[in-house]
């Protein structure tokens, strides 16, 4: 399986995707967000966190017209399957590869730490691994990661079960740290190959570094290629 | 021509930072403020002189970038 992972100026978790990933047994790239095109053999395309141009403007709203774009929204809209990772769910909401937007948190905190996360949809090619209502650990680290939606988006997000995963407390009751709506921490969109979430899996792969849950998370992707 | 945008948070969608100002002005004793919105502004210098060619330019640079129309709102101010 082969990921390719773009990487703009500002981007700072593409080595930690390339580690992650290849842990799991996959071939990665990374990609500059000057190029045009993509590997043709990309099973994966994953826009990885980090600060794109400095968040300046907002988080994502300018990377989204870097070069790449243009082949990552051909890619999607051909079915192809794309991850967004923190700053990469923001670049893909700005995009509207995703709906929704990401807001400052609602303490204006920058968050960083570990958060339980509750499964609500495991019926796609990203959760398949786990179960609804399982609870993993996995790190947060976010100044815009309040996730809003309007009411009838919500019901839409509810009704197609685009609702991926929701922040939680170690026994699964919701417990929101940032103001979004729902607790919502990451969804999909509605055919279901464009994922994004603001807690970061890739960072999720050794046990003796907190945890390792992000290997089933990831793991997914893998089976589904 | 010069163009002052201003965008803010659409109503209704909850503003954080209007919400911690309007505390700290209250820490502050300034009574009867009922409410603060924190936007953002931002000031274009334009060769174009026609203002209603500048203004259709600069809604179209509102839509597709300065503003994120799924949570903002913007206005447009020629001078």
């Amino acid at each position: 399986m082969k990921v390719s992972i773009i990487q703009f100026p500002g981007t700072n978790c593409e080595r930690d995707t390339e580690y992650a990933f290849q842990k799991l047994g996959a071939q990665t790239e990374i990609i500059w967000h000057k190029e045009e095109t993509l590997p043709q053999d990309t099973d994966l395309l994953v826009v990885a966190g980090g600060f794109s141009y400095g968040d300046y403007l907002r988080s994502g709203a300018i990377a989204k017209f870097s070069p790449i774009m243009k082949a990552v929204v051909a890619y999607a809209n051909k079915g192809g399957k794309v991850l967004g990772i923190c700053n990469g769910f923001q670049v893909l909401t700005e995009a509207r590869l995703l709906p929704g937007a990401l807001k400052r948190n609602e303490g204006l905190h920058f968050i960083s730490k570990h958060h339980t996360l509750k499964v609500q949809n495991s019926d796609n090619d990203f959760l398949r691994k786990l179960s609804n209502d399982d609870v993993v650990n996995i790190p947060i680290a976010h100044h815009d990661g309040n996730y809003y939606i309007d009411d009838a988006g919500l019901q839409e997000l509810q009704s197609n079960g685009q609702i991926l995963l929701t922040y939680c407390d170690a026994q699964g009751n919701e417990s929101n740290p940032n103001g979004s709506v729902a607790s919502i921490a990451g969804v999909c969109n509605k055919e279901k190959n464009v994922f994004g979430l603001m807690p970061h899996p890739e960072r999720a792969m050794e046990a003796i570094l907190g945890s390792d849950d992000g290997v089933k998370m990831l793991q997914g992707f893998l089976e589904s290629c | 021509m010069k163009a002052i945008v201003n965008v803010s948070l659409k109503a209704g969608v909850l503003d954080s930072q209007g919400k911690a100002v309007h505390h700290a002005l209250d820490s502050l004793h300034f009574e009867g403020v009922k409410d603060v919105r924190v936007g953002k502004q931002i000031i274009l210098q334009l060769d174009e002189s026609d203002k209603e060619k500048a203004m259709q330019d600069v809604t179209k640079m509102c839509e597709e970038l300065l503003a994120n129309t799924v949570i903002e709102d913007y206005d447009i101010e020629l001078v």
